[in-house]
C-alpha cells in the first residue's frame, strides 16, 4: 500500500468511525443514564436513511428543496418520534430485568422492518448527494477523495464537540451527567427525571436518524442496514466503557480503523477482525476502556 | 419438580410419541423441527433461567454444532452416528469453553452484549471465510447411520432419535438441577455475591454451566443439520439466539418445561402468522404480528406461559394466594 492509498483508507477508516459514533453515543446515554439495552437503536439509523431517500422529494416539493432542509426535517420528525416512543414504549422499560428489555426492543426492531416494508417496499435505493459536496477533491497526483465524505466527518466532529460542550458546559449536560450517577437523588434534588430521560433519548434518536441520513448518499439504502450498525455499536459501546460518551468515541474511531484496514488487507477475515479486537480489549479491560460512574 | 409438572411432562412426551401414527409428513417435520427448537431453549433455559446469565449468542453453539455435523463428514468420509454425533457435540462445547472463559469476564448487561458479539464473529467466520463455504451454505451429502437399524433420512426414523434426544436431555437437566451442582447455579442466580461469601469460587460452576449449555445447543444444531440436510450461515445469525430467547421467556423463566412449552408455542405461532390461509398476501410482513406478539407476551407474561395459571388463580383469588402461591422466586 503506497502512501496515498494508506491516506484515502485513513480518511475512510475516520469518517466510517465517527459516523459509527454518532449512533453508538446515543446508545450508551440511553443505557448509562436510563439503564435501558435498547436493540432497535440500529433502527433508527434505518430509518434515518429511508427518510434521506423518501423525504427529500416531499421537501422539494413543499419548501422547494434542498439537502439541508431534508436534513432539517428529518430531524425534527426524529426528535418527535423519540419523544412519542419514550412516552409510549420505552417509559414502561425503566424497571424492568435487562432480559425483558432485549426481547422488548427486539420486537420493535420487527415492527419498524415491516412497517419499513410496507410503507416504501424493499428495493434498494441509492441517494444522491448534495451538488454543493458532489465534486471530488484531488490526492497525491493520481487519487481523487470524493468531498461528501469530508462533509461527512466534518458534521459528526461538529455535533461531537457539540456534545463536549453541551456536557461539560450546560445546565443540562450537568443534570446529565448526575442522573447517570445517581437518578433517586437528581429527583429529590427537584429536577424532573422524567422530562430529562425524555429530552436524552429524544437526542439519541435524532442522532442515530442524522447518522442514517447523511450516510445514506456514501452507504445506499436498504432492508436490515441498522442490524450491521447495532452490532458494531454493541462492540463500541462494551469496548469504550457502558455509559461513557468519551469511551464510545475512541471505540468508534478504533472500530473503524480496524474495519476499513481489514477490508482492504485482509478480506476474508474482515468481518471477524472487530470482533477479535473486542475480545483483547475485554481481556485486558473487562469494563471498557472508560467505565462511566 | 412436582407431581403434576411431572404428570404434564410425561403427556406431552407421550403425545409427541404418538404423532407419527396420526400426522402426515408435514406434521412430523413441523414436530420435528419444534423439538429441536426444545432442545435448544432447554440448553439456554439452564444458563437464563437457572444460572443467571443472559446469552445472547446461544445461537453460535447452535450452528457450529451444524457445521460440525457437514463438515466432518466431508473430511473424513460417511460415519457412524455413533463417532459423529459426539464429535459434533465437543467441538459446541470446546468453542463454549473458549467463549465463556472470555464473556464470563464480564457481568450483567456487559455479558449480554459480549455473548452477542462472539456469536457475531462465530457469523462471520461462517459468512466470510473459506471454511463456512460463504452465505449459501453446505449441503450434507451422506447422513448419519447406526448400524442398520437407524437411518435417519427416513422421517419417522428422525422424529424418533429426536424425541429419544430431547427426553434424555430434559432428565439429564432435571437431575442436574436437583444436584449439588445445580443449587450451588440456583445460588449463584438469586445472588451471586453472597455464594462467593459462603466460600463457593463462582466462575468455574458459571464456566461449566455454558459448556454443559454450549454443548447441548450443539447437540440441537446437529439434530437440525441432519433434519434439513444443509447448513448456512443463519443458522448462527443473532435472529435465531434472539429468537431461543424468546421462546424460554414466552414459555416461563426457571422451569424446564417452560422451555418446552416456549418451544412449541413460538413454532406455533410462527406457523400462524406465516400461513397464507388465514393472513392471505399480508402473511409476508408476518414479523409485524409476530414482532407485536412478543412485545405483547413480555408485557403481559412476565411469568410465561406457565405462570398463566398462576397468574389467573392471584386475578380470581386476590392478594392471599399471591402471598401463598408465589414460591419461585422472581429475583431474575
Amino acid at each position: 500500500m503506497d502512501l496515498t492509498t494508506f491516506l484515502v483508507q485513513c480518511l475512510n477508516a475516520l469518517q466510517y468511525g465517527l459516523l459509527l459514533f454518532l449512533v453508538a453515543s446515543g446508545l450508551t446515554l440511553i443505557f448509562g443514564i436510563m439503564g435501558v439495552i435498547n436493540l432497535a437503536h440500529g433502527s433508527f439509523y434505518m430509518i434515518g436513511a429511508y427518510m434521506a431517500y423518501a423525504l427529500a422529494p416531499i421537501v422539494g416539493a413543499t419548501f422547494g428543496g434542498g439537502f439541508f432542509a431534508t436534513l432539517l426535517a428529518g430531524v425534527v420528525l426524529s426528535v418527535m418520534l423519540g419523544y412519542a416512543l419514550e412516552w409510549a414504549f420505552f417509559s414502561f422499560l425503566y424497571d424492568r430485568e435487562h432480559l425483558q428489555q432485549v426481547l422488548m426492543t427486539y420486537g420493535l426492531i420487527l415492527v419498524f422492518e415491516e412497517l419499513r416494508s410496507l410503507l416504501v417496499g424493499d428495493e434498494v435505493h441509492g441517494v444522491s448527494p448534495p451538488e454543493l459536496f458532489a465534486g471530488t477533491l484531488p490526492l497525491g497526483g493520481l487519487m481523487t477523495y470524493p468531498v461528501y465524505r469530508l462533509f461527512i466527518s466534518g458534521v459528526c466532529l461538529a455535533l461531537a464537540a457539540g456534545m463536549y460542550v453541551v456536557f461539560t458546559r450546560t445546565r443540562l449536560g450537568m443534570m446529565i451527567r448526575a442522573g447517570s450517577s445517581n437518578r433517586e437523588m437528581v429527583q429529590s434534588l427537584g429536577i424532573d427525571i422524567k422530562f430529562l430521560y425524555r429530552v436524552v433519548f429524544a437526542a439519541g434518536v435524532a442522532l442515530a436518524v442524522l447518522a442514517g441520513m447523511i450516510a445514506a448518499p456514501v452507504s445506499s439504502v436498504y432492508p436490515g442496514m441498522g442490524n450491521t450498525v447495532l452490532i458494531l455499536c454493541f462492540v463500541i459501546v462494551v469496548i469504550g466503557g457502558i455509559g461513557s460518551v468519551r469511551g464510545a468515541l475512541l471505540a468508534a474511531l478504533l472500530v473503524g480503523a480496524v474495519d476499513t484496514f481489514g477490508k482492504v488487507l485482509l478480506p476474508q477475515a474482515a468481518g471477524v477482525l472487530v470482533y477479535v479486537l473486542m475480545a483483547l480489549i475485554l481481556l485486558w479491560k473487562p469494563e471498557g476502556l472508560f467505565k462511566a460512574g | 419438580m412436582d407431581r403434576s409438572v411431572a404428570l404434564f411432562v410425561a403427556l406431552v412426551f407421550l403425545a409427541l410419541a404418538l404423532v407419527p401414527a396420526v400426522a402426515g409428513p408435514f406434521g412430523i417435520d413441523l414436530v420435528s423441527k419444534i423439538m429441536i427448537y426444545a432442545i435448544f431453549a432447554l440448553s439456554l433455559e439452564l444458563l437464563v433461567g437457572s444460572t443467571g446469565l443472559v446469552c445472547f449468542g446461544q445461537a453460535a453453539f447452535f450452528g457450529i454444532g451444524a457445521y460440525a455435523a457437514v463438515l466432518l463428514p466431508a473430511q473424513y468420509g460417511a460415519l457412524s452416528l455413533l463417532w459423529i454425533l459426539p464429535a459434533c457435540v465437543l467441538c459446541a462445547a470446546g468453542s463454549a469453553l473458549i467463549i465463556g472463559s472470555l464473556a464470563l469476564r464480564t457481568r450483567g448487561a456487559y455479558f449480554i452484549m459480549v455473548t452477542l458479539a462472539f456469536a457475531q464473529m462465530a457469523y462471520y467466520v461462517a459468512h466470510d471465510t473459506p471454511v463456512g463455504g460463504g452465505s449459501d451454505g453446505i449441503y450434507l451429502t451422506v447422513k448419519p447411520v447406526l448400524g442398520t437399524w437407524l437411518d435417519l433420512d427416513k422421517p419417522v426414523a428422525f422424529h424418533g432419535f429426536t424425541l429419544a434426544c430431547q427426553a434424555a436431555v430434559f432428565v439429564f437437566l432435571a437431575l442436574l438441577l436437583r444436584s449439588r451442582f445445580g443449587r450451588a447455579l440456583a445460588g449463584i442466580r438469586v445472588n451471586e455475591q453472597r455464594m462467593r461469601a459462603t466460600g463457593f469460587s463462582t466462575y468455574p460452576y458459571k464456566l461449566a454451566a455454558f459448556v454443559i449449555s454450549g454443548a447441548i445447543a450443539g447437540l440441537a444444531g446437529f439434530l437440525f443439520a441432519v433434519k434439513d440436510g444443509f447448513v448456512n450461515p443463519e443458522l448462527l445469525s443473532w435472529h435465531l439466539s434472539a429468537a431461543v430467547l424468546i421462546m424460554i421467556l414466552l414459555g416461563g423463566l426457571g422451569h424446564l418445561h417452560g422451555a418446552l412449552v416456549g418451544a412449541f408455542a413460538f413454532a406455533l405461532l410462527q406457523e400462524l402468522f406465516q400461513s397464507e390461509t388465514i393472513f392471505g398476501s399480508f402473511a409476508k410482513h408476518w414479523h409485524l404480528g409476530f414482532g407485536l406478539t412478543i412485545i405483547a407476551s413480555v408485557a403481559l407474561l412476565p411469568r410465561g406461559l406457565v405462570g398463566v395459571p398462576g397468574q389467573l388463580r392471584e386475578r380470581l383469588l386476590g392478594r392471599s394466594a399471591r402471598n401463598a402461591g408465589n414460591t419461585h422466586d422472581e429475583s431474575f
